[in-house]
């Protein structure tokens, strides 16, 4: 049902989440040494562990070179031009919302996610993070009834140090790449997640991202955590002001699903993007990994990626446990001069363990629009199947298309499927809908919809929706 | 009063026109009338302009025209794009039903069907009003409602496909239905369908054109005109015995109207 009000209320108007909100921050000097680590581990008043944790990261990552092989065309990076903590200035300890600066909750407001009791949504839980700090999060004496914690991790290390201390890294380590070796050294703020054994979580958990201020980057942090036969849909959103500096966005998301638990992770990713000339927007250098480490958990990504200048992100799965399964449903649209090599890493450790992809990636301008992915299938995974589907769809004559799908098996019993195809929306196609009275772009939007049906099924019902609409809304003028 | 005068002129006025495509001329001068509660049939040879003509009409943006113009209710429409033309009550039939992938028919037939009404200044209806309006009009072609539920024409039968067009210019309520051998590749038993469903659609105020090279479309729906076109021109023009007589003595009898001219 995920067509029904596609098209009809696109509102024709450009990025419209560009707004600045104009509130007194407290940052710290821009650059990046072991002191601003420490630094920033003394504001969040860390404990020892946590410290050595990030200075363990940092000399990992200055020895450490950017990685070139996505083939990305960006200018360099000067990571001593960045403010890695931003924070809106609050009083130290908010004991309700009511405390909270009204400029803050205005801006959740305006951006669809009213944060007040009056208001707040009643079916999702938020955490709501703006800049480099949580600002606040609903729901959480409900949650907290039935043992789920639901908090900011910062809160988390002061509260559920052990639960911290146990999983922070164990599924990312901070070596793993150079932007994960960075946010391990300087993450600010992000979600924490705790099912406990048996519960099903009442209801879906959100993580607004927001980043307001031009210098700063977000470094943000999640982790998930769901206990023996548990289970949480969890959905994060993300936008920016427009500026015409690019901004860093290097977050980390762990998600550990233990024996029968699992977990939904769902991601509608709209930062600015940068204009038609392509200056400004997001880079959006993410490290999203989550282990199967449990018999028969379950862990699936689904993703709808439409901002950002560039984004490198892949969402993965490590299926550790016998007869887990991971999946991965993505839409990538890219337009204009945006650049994105997104796809995932499935990889098969466990025996009779499962994995589903489904890509489908839309690029129109001048973009360019990879998938790029690995499926592995260890020694021990026998009896494990892949199934691959990646399709993509060229708008316009000047986008790209590319598929990378690396394959890897050391193991004779299991089996792994690919699909590919190409498409480009054909004139033909083009005038039969509009032969019907449907206007150009609306008979784009619809057929593009149409192409992401697969995976548009597979987010929860108000994102759905939503993702629709964004898709519609960024396709506007990119044809013709 | 003056809204009355325009109703009681011609719909479509095809005239001198010319167009080409890839800089190759495929029509090559012509012109037809066409009056409220008319048919038309246009016959000839594969390849001779009328499915071009059909389009043009349409306003396929592959073909440039290159002389004439085409009036709708009396006004010109050469630089209209096809979803105007649409809404303002050209429908056209296709010969080949285009597949759309991964878009429900339910919701094309609707986002359609609100187009036109729009600009009919009626209210655009919703889900469930429109479910009502769709069952209502899927009894004239005998379709079944899960058609509604697939996406536009993808593995649709042959017959399935051209009954869904007809489904849409029911639902679209055509001032002016151009259908491109919408007899094509029917069985008997579908062809009576599709021709009893555009026998109900057309009306007093309606013109139908239908482009076809069978008679026993003409034996369901009778035209009061029979145009024989070749080589990008209309090269006869007659009544539905035209038709028959081109029947019986083929294609070849009017290559000499052609030496004629």
């Amino acid at each position: 049902m995920v067509n029904e009000n596609l098209v009809t209320d696109v509102v024709k108007e450009p990025y419209k989440y560009g707004f600045v909100t104009d509130i007194e921050t407290e940052k710290i000097a821009k650059g990046l040494n072991e002191d601003i680590i420490r630094l920033i581990s003394q504001k969040k008043e860390e404990p020892q562990y946590l410290l050595d944790f990030r200075l363990k990261a940092f000399k990992k990552w200055q020895k450490m070179d950017e990685p070139d092989w996505a083939g990305l065309g960006y200018k360099q990076i000067d990571y001593q031009d960045i403010i890695y903590y931003s924070a809106p200035k609050q009083k130290d300890k908010i004991s309700s919302l009511d405390e909270v600066d009204p400029k803050l909750l205005e801006t959740f407001d305006k951006l669809g996610i009213p944060l007040t009791e009056q208001k707040k949504l009643t079916n999702v839980a938020v955490d709501a993070v703006f800049d480099s700090v949580s600002i606040a999060t609903t729901f959480r004496e409900e949650l907290a009834e039935h043992g789920v914690i639901f908090c900011s991790i910062s809160e988390a290390v002061k509260n559920h140090s052990d639960l911290i201390e146990k999983y922070l890294g164990t599924v990312v380590p901070a070596s793993d790449n150079y932007f994960a070796a960075l946010n391990s050294a300087v993450f600010s703020d992000g979600s924490f997640v705790y099912i406990p054994k048996g519960v099903t979580c009442p209801m879906d958990l959100s993580s607004y991202f927001r980043i307001n201020s031009g210098d700063s980057g977000q470094f943000e942090r999640t982790l998930i955590i769901a206990e023996e036969s548990s289970s949480v849909s969890y959905l994060e959103g993300c936008t920016a002001p427009m500026f015409d500096t690019n901004t860093l966005h290097a977050a980390v998301v762990e998600l550990i699903a233990l024996d029968d638990a699992s977990i939904k992770y769902s991601t509608v990713q709209n930062w600015y993007a940068g204009d038609e000339e392509g200056v400004g927007g997001i880079f959006n250098f993410v490290t999203k990994r989550g282990k199967c480490l449990g018999k028969r958990s379950k862990i699936s990504w689904s993703q709808v990626e439409t901002g950002s200048a560039i984004t490198w992100k892949y969402p993965s799965c490590l299926l550790l446990g016998e007869e887990s399964v991971g999946e991965f449903y993505s839409v990538a649209l890219t337009n204009n001069l945006q650049q994105a090599d997104t796809g995932t890493k499935m990889i098969h450790v466990g025996p009779k363990t499962k994995s589903t992809i489904v890509s489908k990636g839309i690029s129109a301008g001048n973009s360019i629009n990879s998938y790029r992915g690995l499926v592995k299938m260890g020694t021990k995974s026998a009896g494990s199947r892949n199934y691959s589907q990646c399709d993509s769809m060229l708008i316009g004559d000047q986008a790209s298309a590319n598929t990378f799908p690396y394959i890897k098996s050391q193991q004779p019993n299991s089996e792994i499927e690919h699909e590919a195809s190409t498409c480009r929306i054909s004139e033909d196609q083009l005038f039969y809908l509009q032969s019907r009275g449907i206007e150009f772009e609306e008979a784009v939007s619809m057929m593009v919809s149409g192409f992401c049906k697969d995976v548009f099924n597979q987010l929860p019902m108000e994102f759905a929706a939503e993702a629709d609409k964004l898709l519609a809304l960024k396709l506007e003028g990119s044809v013709g | 009063m003056q809204s009355q005068m325009k109703e009681s002129g011609p719909l479509l006025e095809v005239e001198n026109l010319s167009a080409s495509t890839e800089n190759l001329p495929i029509l090559k001068g012509v012109s037809l009338t066409v009056y409220p509660g008319e048919i038309h049939a246009i016959m000839g040879r594969n390849g001779c302009g009328k499915s071009t003509l059909s389009k043009i009409i349409a306003g396929h943006p592959s073909y440039n025209i290159t002389n004439g113009e085409i009036k709708f209710s009396g006004e010109n429409i050469n630089s209209l794009g096809p979803e105007e033309r649409a809404q303002s009550g050209i429908f056209l039939g296709f010969q080949y039903p285009i597949e759309i992938p991964g878009v429900s028919n339910l919701e094309f037939l609707r986002v359609s069907t609100n187009a036109r009404r729009k600009f009919l200044n009626k209210e655009e209806l919703d889900t469930f009003d429109f479910e009502e309006l769709v069952k209502e009009k899927l009894e004239l072609v005998k379709m079944d409602h899960a058609f509604l539920s697939r996406s536009v024409n993808q593995g649709f039968s042959g017959g399935e496909k051209k009954r869904n067009e007809i489904l849409q210019m029911a639902l679209l309520e055509p001032k002016i239905a151009i259908l491109d051998e919408t007899d094509s590749g029917l069985d008997i038993d579908a062809l009576r369908i599709v021709a009893s469903g555009i026998k109900k659609i057309s009306n007093a105020q309606t013109g139908i054109i239908l482009i076809t090279h069978y008679q026993r479309l003409l034996d369901e729906i009778k035209p009061n005109y029979v145009h024989v076109m070749s080589d990008g021109q209309i090269i006869k023009t007659g009544g539905s015995d035209l038709a028959l007589e081109l029947e019986k003595k083929g294609y070849e009898w009017t290559d000499n109207f052609i030496k004629e001219t």
